[in-house]
């Protein structure tokens, strides 16, 4: 047995929660703050890069690829490279989450626009869409489940990926996961830091997913 | 751009790449193992449940739900968590971790690649008289592939970035260079590992990229060369 077992140390620890609530909360708080922007942020740059990657071959490789490169980073790295500019800040983290979720998002973006069926396409034109109608009513609202199962893994990703903040000081829960680990292996806060991370996760991805019914209602019907 | 100069410093140095334990080429074999190990392992885990519940349509909800909770849970919580129990440091612990970390994306993409086959298309096929396995392979897989090695593809280059993280809990692999580097202040040593890293990632995605081009059946043009569909 180890030193760490020496003393009582319960995986879970209501009081500990209790105690430290306050911490908890803040902690919690910057966790919710880098997801929501990183997301909206991504998905805002990430809807132009795929439109322009599927009207042009060309293109399609090189944005692909950037952002395969940028995912293959590790974030170890990534949070290094980004330091010497903005600092041991909240804008660090960010930086490196926008481009984390682009990669998800711009991939399922294009998957999305690409799944529309050419007849689909062909039929609208025949009745005389244009080209922004045609994106605008006809493709985007048949790409729309692919978006959202984009951001849904996006979404669920960054709210892991926060916790790699840790390396600036900003990880939001983690810091209770790397704090509980740097002081002698105490394990409430570490158990803490992940279910919270877990629940927020699940949370998110629950309310992504009934946003993404109430804006898709015509694929409710689908399974009778 | 002084740190760029000393990566490039570190990484010309012969001695940085044949020395023996924490040379770059004996952490490249050991991050190669943990990754392999990781992948197959969750690939043994994914694929065959995927492919099960995608075409039996059952439990869709549970596994995207299950799937979800996989996902969440952060790698660096894992690590430190079975770092914390009798698993302890060490390859393993990796091996296990970034292969939970694997498992959500092939599952998903095998769930919803198969979900996502036309409906008339299976119904065709069963009443052409094919069993219900022919109908998984011979109709389902097909058509499921692209998806299905996305999401292989996915989590392979998932797991050789994220197996950096092995090196904080004394796992090994390619992590370690960008680690010491950073006990060390010595950012030319963590942007050199990063290099590394990086190029040992794309690697992976255009080995999976021709894997999946060679599963994926249809004309077997070069996607380059591939022309714009009529309608388009």
């Amino acid at each position: 047995m180890s030193a760490a077992d020496a003393a009582p140390n319960p995986w879970v620890d209501p009081s500990y929660v209790v105690d430290n609530w306050d911490t908890i909360l803040a902690y919690t708080a910057q966790h919710v703050r880098l997801t929501v922007l990183a997301v909206v942020i991504g998905s805002v740059i990430a809807l132009p890069m795929a439109l322009v990657a599927r009207r042009s071959r060309w293109l399609a490789g090189p944005v692909l690829g950037l952002s395969t490169l940028v995912y293959t980073i590790p974030s170890l790295a990534m949070f290094a490279f980004v330091a010497p500019f903005t600092g041991l800040s909240e804008t660090t983290v960010l930086i490196g989450l926008v481009l984390y979720s682009l990669v998800v998002l711009v991939r399922n973006f294009l998957a999305g626009l690409q799944s529309v069926p050419a007849d689909v396409v062909e039929a609208a034109r025949g009745m005389g869409y244009g080209a922004g109608r045609l994106l605008w009513r006809v493709e985007l609202p048949l790409a729309l489940p692919s978006f959202v199962a984009g951001i849904r893994i996006a979404t669920v990703s960054t709210v892991a990926l926060v916790t790699v903040g840790v390396i600036v000081g900003q990880g939001g829960l983690g810091q209770l996961i790397t704090g509980g680990f740097n002081a002698n292996f105490y394990r409430a806060p570490i158990v803490t830091g992940a279910v919270g991370c877990v629940l927020l996760a699940l949370l998110a991805d629950a309310l992504i997913a009934l946003a993404g019914r109430w804006v898709t209602p015509w694929t409710r019907t689908v399974r009778a | 751009m002084n740190v760029f100069g000393d990566a490039v410093r570190f990484l010309n140095d012969p001695f940085n790449w044949t020395r023996p334990g924490s040379g770059i080429l004996d952490l490249l074999v050991q991050h190669l193992q943990i990754s392999g190990a990781a992948v197959a392992l969750a690939l043994l885990v994914a694929l065959p449940l995927g492919t099960w519940l995608g075409h039996t349509g059952r439990g869709g909800a549970f596994t995207v739900a299950l799937s979800n909770v996989g996902r969440a849970v952060p790698t660096l919580a894992i690590l430190t968590i079975f770092a914390v129990t009798p698993i302890g440091f060490g390859p393993q612990a990796t091996t296990l971790a970034l292969a939970l970390f694997a498992i959500p994306p092939v599952l998903t993409n095998t769930y919803v690649g198969f979900r996502q086959v036309d409906r008339d298309v299976v119904e065709a096929a069963r009443a052409m008289g094919m069993t219900g396995r022919q109908v998984t392979f011979r109709a389902e897989l097909p058509l499921a592939m692209p998806l299905l090695m996305t999401g292989v593809r996915t989590a392979a280059v998932q797991v050789v970035a994220t197996a950096t993280l092995a090196a904080l809990v004394a796992g090994g692999g390619l992590g370690r260079i960008i680690n010491l580097g950073f006990g060390q202040q010595n950012y030319g040593q963590v942007v050199a590992g990063a290099i590394v890293v990086a190029a040992l990632a794309v690697l992976t995605e255009l080995v999976f990229v021709a894997l999946s081009w060679l599963l994926t059946p249809g004309p077997r043009t070069l996607p380059r060369l591939r022309r714009r569909p009529a309608a388009a």
